[in-house]
């Protein structure tokens, strides 16, 4: 069983992960830049799956004001959260 | 005979919301996330329970929409299985099944517990205000407000005055509105309103087109999305107001206007009784991730 602990930690295999998931469950494939509301054409409604996603499979938790659209964008903005709240998790504690 | 109190300033707003189903919930996340505290009821205490996680989920999904405003401290919640809380009130939000003698019974309880002055809005989706203003012993109090899907996202809402909805009642909801950062139109008493009497016909007829098969749900949401500009297809909207609510809604448009397109279509029927709720139910006319289900 994978835990969040044993999960890639660099960002390219953070977003490896996430344009896999993503291509899981649009079945089309996505570029790191790609602005997946806008240009991509996905409900933002679905950002919500995606902060759900990025908690069970990194361990991290996203609160306050990192709960905003813009940092869900894209596959890189994403990843840059992860790796970010993770660094601070791990110097808190 | 009882005074009237005087109308609640904007800060002192305590909703008592009855019913914690889908829009109950929905109502209750949108009040809490501008800072107003609310007392949801429903009698069944696991019911209260589900809508707990769903209206914490929900508050994190209109903070991340950006539908919250900003550095505003969240309403306080509390819940019971009793009607005591309607007494202190200032608003009462009613958004039982979509059922007339249900709504009518649960009207007439309230209405013998609250003070006068205090605001009672159903959030019917089809059936006229004063049809249920007639169960309460001051029918002025009554108001219609039918809220959207999901309420705390979806920023107009449509206001139905009564015949006898009073002017206080009226000022008092404008207040509430205000506070809750809500657009209203406010439209005289008739079934379905504007809003369901032109939607739900709409929709049965989407699903018949289905059911007859002209098209696919997708390709009917992708046409009215795509060339006639909708922000979400029929099909999808049916499954995020739940089949059987539109169900229950469009029987009560096809008793009380005759209209033979508001009767439901073997279609949606089927799915109904098969459990395919919609959105809520995981599946309607399309699936749903668990994500979906309680936002």
């Amino acid at each position: 069983m994978t835990t969040p602990a044993q999960t890639p930690q660099s960002r390219g295999e953070i977003e490896a992960g996430l344009i896999a998931f993503l291509e899981g469950r649009t079945r089309v494939s996505w570029d790191e830049d790609v602005d997946l509301f806008a240009t991509g054409g996905l409900s933002s409604m679905f950002a919500m799956e995606l902060v759900v996603h990025l908690e069970q499979t990194y361990g991290v938790s996203i609160r306050g004001g990192d709960l905003k659209l813009d940092n869900f964008r894209t596959v890189r903005t994403m990843a840059g959260l992860v790796r970010r709240l993770k660094t601070d998790k791990d110097t808190d504690g | 005979m009882p005074t009237e109190a005087a109308p609640p300033r904007s800060d002192e707003h305590r909703i008592t919301v009855l019913g914690a189903g889908t829009m109950g919930a929905g109502i209750t996340s949108l009040a809490l996330g501008h800072g107003v505290p609310v007392t949801l009821v429903d009698v069944d205490q696991a019911a209260l329970d589900r809508a707990r996680a769903r209206i914490d989920h929900q508050k994190r999904v209109a903070q991340l929409m950006g539908a919250v405003p900003e550095g505003a401290a969240p309403g306080e919640l509390s819940t019971t299985t009793s009607l005591d809380s309607t007494a202190d009130a200032t608003v009462v939000v009613e958004a039982v099944t979509e059922q007339y003698d249900l709504k009518s019974v649960l009207l007439t309880e309230v209405g013998a517990r609250t003070k006068p002055g205090t605001v009672l809005i159903t959030n019917t989706s089809s059936i006229p205000v004063d049809d249920l203003a007639g169960y309460l012993a001051r029918p002025g109090e009554l108001v219609g407000t039918h809220f959207m899907n999901p309420p705390y996202l979806i920023r107009t809402v449509e206001v139905v005055q009564g015949p006898r909805t009073s002017q206080h009642v009226l000022d008092v909801l404008d207040d509430l509105l205000r506070t809750l950062r809500r657009e209203s139109v406010v439209v005289s008493d008739a079934p379905g309103f504007v809003t369901s009497r032109l939607l739900h016909p709409m929709i049965n007829d989407a699903a018949r087109v289905v059911q007859e098969g002209t098209a696919s749900a997708e390709d009917v949401d992708v046409l009215m999305v795509g060339c006639l500009g909708h922000r979400t297809g029929p099909l999808r909207t049916a499954d995020m107001i739940g089949l059987d609510n539109l169900v229950d809604s469009l029987w009560v448009l096809h008793e009380r206007t005759g209209d033979e397109r508001c009767r439901p279509c073997d279609l949606l029927l089927k799915k109904v009784e098969a459990g395919d709720h919609g959105r809520k139910s995981g599946r309607g006319f399309f699936t749903y991730e668990r994500t979906e289900q309680l936002s």
